[in-house]
């Protein structure tokens, strides 16, 4: 077992690797959160009217709510007072090609191993780097445009097709929600807006990679999906962030509106810095993500690999509203040293023969904790509905947790429902037959635990599974060969 | 009928509390009587659970008293049951040493306390205090567990009519131990709160049954607590029976403490009520003990049935199975929630648990949700539970060799049942819950 302790050690004192920051210089609203703040941040960004009524009627519900406690998740609670809600870097006017980006800018995801050009011309991948809350460059938009398909900021969107944003903001998740994704309502700065017209299947993975840059900024980002009848698209979101002392917070939206027989495909990769391996510091992921299948067979896909966050607190959910409507969740859950994951998702079936299926992969290191959490729901109209869900952990070291908390509510008597969770550590036999073919302990724990996640990490886009098992690998760095 | 709130319920106890204080002639200053106290401070300071209550998230005890319970007008003399009618509710063909509660009090006329079996000592709990000062110091009361809540507490502090019953060290109690409770809502509403305590020593081997039946129109409310405490090497089967009327609101705990190495088998089977709250609750306190659990509901008209259970492994190398089963037939609805708790130190346990249930009708609805809290890496732990309905192939398998449609889902229901039917250790209990089930199709 000593063998077992020496991985962890060297598993847990594993620095994280991209900890670093860039200076910019901010332009940055002061600390703390108004109506004042509010205003400011829409008038910063020359938002209508409509929006900023939105906006304020977001904030004064976010006032009258509390947060919430009920995650098994403990953490000191952010205070609200001192995060600036804005910063966006100065040099901020919306680039037309890649030469009128900040080459700071470019040098900083060069290093993430994001080139831009790179991407745009050997991966095929439409990359709007968002970089502390002002989106900076986008690619391929105009060839996308060509076939009807917006992406783009979420400030351009307002700015450029206020109508469709308008419709759709909020129809998913409303602004009342929930304590944070009120918060997110009232402050959100920026974000991505992807409109894929009807009948069109988007050709390209689209993808954003979010950032938190300066220091003590909160990233409020709204991500927007609309997915007409009969399109198609497939949505990449990754993210890095630099190594912090203070805990940030991080409260994302994401909206996704699938129309009838209309099918999206969400994936993403999350490594927000997690904090030393004493616990100190680290990002705080307090996420709303939902989906609606408005129509008849529509379907969406939540795939996600995460592995930062100090604490993570994210359910993304699916609302099968359309008959004959399809939700996924396929999801990798890593947590080491101190991090707190209380993650999962919740199927909502309403409409009559509509099938979800959960699979969500725990692995606990250090002193982690690591629960599932999820919810699916049967409604009486919801004939012939059908829900699998398998929810697997494993530990790696005995001080740390995994916990499942999967609510099961069925108000229709012809839907099946099945659900199913193990709990284990890596089997010192399977360890051995591994080492008795010559492989050593370090590259058999990474072999299985790679194996365990295979069935979501094959779910991700070929590029994003790369870095993923990259993330995996380096998670695990020190029992990797 | 009065609509209470739950504040308005609460201060109704502890007002309940006072003048059952007052009629307790001397015994204030007994240890009891300060456990008692004690337990009505906590009582006050939580109240019934609320609404937002996660652990009463389905449940919501508080508004089936606004439905159904008068307080105003509680009966609060016992009604004398005479021994014919009371035979009728007894299991049949069960050769048992039997207790009868009438209202949550003992009563010794019904019960049958002659000719004890060896090594069984059975005695009204306030005299128990002092004749088994040792064991009730030791364990009425004082081993925390999880899953205990203010229901608990409610019952502590009113702890009067219960029995205490001890299992002498290498005992093997050949008849099971019958408790008929029976709540007699025949002229107003009622309310009880019988509480026992079991302990059963070294060695021993014991099965227990409870019953609970209610006679009458009127609604009754019982809150019943049974504290069980099993030793090394001894085995312990333990089954409660519910079949009480469609006014009744019952909060039943069970809290069992595996002390030693030993086996503690459980069975609950639910049909009749209003609202059955279940909180079986095993702290497994020694190492190499072994712990099952079956249960059974089988639910028609608007039967509410909520089992919560909790195995609380602390300490390594247990094993713990869980089985339990539902069929939801017409507004009725079902509530499964299962704890596993896998402490630090629990190494190599393993745990298993089940939850199946088949739903017959639309307005027949299913809550569940099993629970694993694992902070120990050594072990084996999972769980699975499904909701459906009747294989559709199986029924015309049956119905094309010519079974009408009746007879053939009886026939699956009752394979579906068997599973936590066949092990159940009293023979007669088996044979009056598979005709029960029988009855119901």
């Amino acid at each position: 077992m000593s063998k077992d302790d020496q991985i962890l050690e060297q598993f847990a004192s594993k620095e994280y690797e991209h900890g670093w920051s860039v200076d910019f210089e901010a332009d940055s609203a002061p600390p703390g959160l108004s109506e004042d703040i509010v205003r400011f941040i829409s008038a910063k960004k020359d938002e209508p009217s409509w929006l900023l009524e939105w906006r304020l009627k977001a904030y004064r519900n976010w006032r009258k709510m509390i947060e919430p406690k009920w995650a098994n998740v403990h953490y000191p609670k952010p205070q609200f007072e001192d995060i600036i809600y804005y910063s966006a870097p100065k040099k901020k006017k919306t680039a037309e090609s890649l030469d009128e980006v900040d080459p700071e800018l470019l040098k900083t995801f060069e290093r993430l191993g994001i080139s831009l050009t790179e991407q745009k011309r050997l991966t095929g991948v439409a990359v709007d780097a968002v970089m502390d809350s002002v989106s900076v460059g986008t690619t391929f938009k105009k060839q996308l445009l060509e076939q009807g398909i917006i992406f783009c900021s979420f400030s351009e969107a307002v700015k450029d097709y206020p109508e469709l944003v308008k419709k759709y903001i909020g129809s998913v998740v409303p602004s009342n929600d929930n304590f944070y994704a009120a918060l997110n309502s009232a402050v959100f700065s920026d974000g991505s807006f992807c409109y894929i017209p009807k009948g069109v299947r988007c050709p390209v993975e689209l993808s954003t990679y979010f950032r938190i840059n300066a220091a003590n900024t909160g990233q409020f980002e709204r991500t927007l999906i609309v997915a007409e009848e009969d399109s198609y698209v497939s949505y990449l979101e990754g993210c890095t962030a630099p190594q912090r002392d203070e805990n940030q917070l991080h409260a994302a939206v994401v909206e996704i509106y699938a129309a009838k027989s209309a099918e999206v495909k969400y994936s993403t990769v999350q490594n927000w810095y997690p904090g030393d391996k004493n616990g100190k510091g680290g990002i705080y992921n307090f996420v709303t993500k939902r989906g609606i299948c408005a129509g008849d067979y529509a379907k969406i896909s939540w795939t996600q690999v995460e592995t930062g966050s100090a604490v993570t607190w994210k359910y993304p959910s699916c609302i099968l509203k359309g008959d004959y409507s399809q939700g996924e969740f396929y999801s990798v859950a890593v947590t080491n040293n101190y991090q707190q994951a209380d993650t999962g998702t919740k199927m909502i079936h309403i409409g009559k023969n509509t099938k979800s299926r959960i699979v969500s992969k725990g692995v606990s290191g250090g002193y982690s904790q690591n629960s599932y959490r999820g919810l699916v729901e049967i409604h009486p109209r919801a004939e012939n509905s059908r829900n699998f869900s398998q929810c697997d952990s494993l530990l790696m070291g005995d001080k740390c947790g995994a916990h499942t908390f999967p609510y099961i509510e069925v108000k229709n008597k012809s839907s099946q429902i099945e659900h199913e969770a193990t709990t284990s550590k890596i089997g010192e036999d399977q360890i051995f037959y591994c080492t008795q073919r010559g492989i050593d302990e370090e590259s058999a724990v990474a072999l299985i635990v790679n194996g365990y996640c295979k069935e979501v990490l094959n779910k991700l886009p070929m590029e994003f599974a790369v870095e993923a098992q990259k993330l995996l690998a380096l998670t695990l760095e020190g029992s990797v060969g | 009928m009065s609509k209470l709130t739950k504040e308005q319920v609460d201060h109704f106890f502890i007002d309940q509390f006072q003048s059952f204080e007052n009629k307790l002639n001397g015994e204030s200053k007994k240890p009891l009587h300060q456990l008692r106290k004690a337990a009505i401070t906590a009582f006050k300071e939580n109240g019934l659970p609320a609404a937002k209550n996660e652990e009463y998230k389905y449940t919501n005890i508080a508004k089936a008293f606004a439905k159904h319970l008068n307080v105003e007008a509680l009966s609060d003399n016992n009604f004398a049951l005479s021994s014919d009618e009371a035979a009728k509710y007894f299991i049949p063909e069960l050769d048992a040493v039997r207790l009868v509660f009438v209202n949550g009090m003992l009563n010794k006329e019904l019960s049958d306390l002659e000719n004890l079996p060896e090594g069984l000592q059975i005695q009204p709990i306030k005299t128990a205090q002092d004749d088994f000062q040792d064991d009730f110091a030791r364990h009425f009361n004082t081993h925390k567990i999880e899953g205990s809540d203010s229901f608990s507490d409610l019952n502590t502090a009113f702890t009067d009519g219960g029995v205490f019953i001890k299992i002498s060290k290498s005992a093997v109690i050949e008849k099971p131990i019958a408790c008929y409770y029976f709540t007699d809502a025949k002229e107003a509403d009622v309310i009880s709160q019988p509480r026992n305590l079991v302990i059963a020593e070294k060695n021993s081997q014991t099965s227990m049954v409870e019953s609970y039946i209610t006679i009458g129109e009127y609604a009754s409310f019982t809150n019943a607590v049974t504290e069980i405490v099993v030793e090394d090497d001894s085995i312990f089967n333990y089954y409660k029976y519910q079949d009480e009327s469609e006014k009744a609101i019952h909060v039943g705990a069970t809290l069992v403490h595996q002390l030693g190495k030993s086996v503690f088998n459980s069975g609950t089977f639910s049909f009749n009520g209003a609202m059955i709250r279940n909180n079986l609750s095993i702290a497994v306190h020694s190492e190499h003990s072994e712990t099952n659990m079956i249960g059974l509901y089988f639910l028609d008209y608007s039967t509410h049935v909520d089992n919560h259970t909790v195995v609380d492994h602390r300490v390594p190398n247990c094993e713990s199975n869980e089985t339990y089963k539902g069929v939801l037939d017409g507004k009725s609805r079902g509530v499964f929630n299962g704890k596993i708790f896998v402490r630090q130190p629990a190494q190599k346990t393993n745990a298993f648990q089940s939850n199946r249930n088949i739903l017959m009708s639309d307005g027949s609805e299913m809550d569940t949700k099993p629970q694993l809290e694992i902070w120990a890496d050594d072990v084996k732990c999972s769980h699975g539970c499904t909701v459906g309905q009747l294989d559709k192939d199986q029924l015309f398998y049956l119905k094309a060799r010519g079974l009408d449609e009746k007879t053939a889902k009886s026939m699956l229901l009752n394979a579906f049942a068997s599973d936590v039917v066949n092990p159940i250790k009293i023979e007669a209990l088996k044979k009056l819950i598979e005709s029960k089930i029988i009855e119901r199709l």
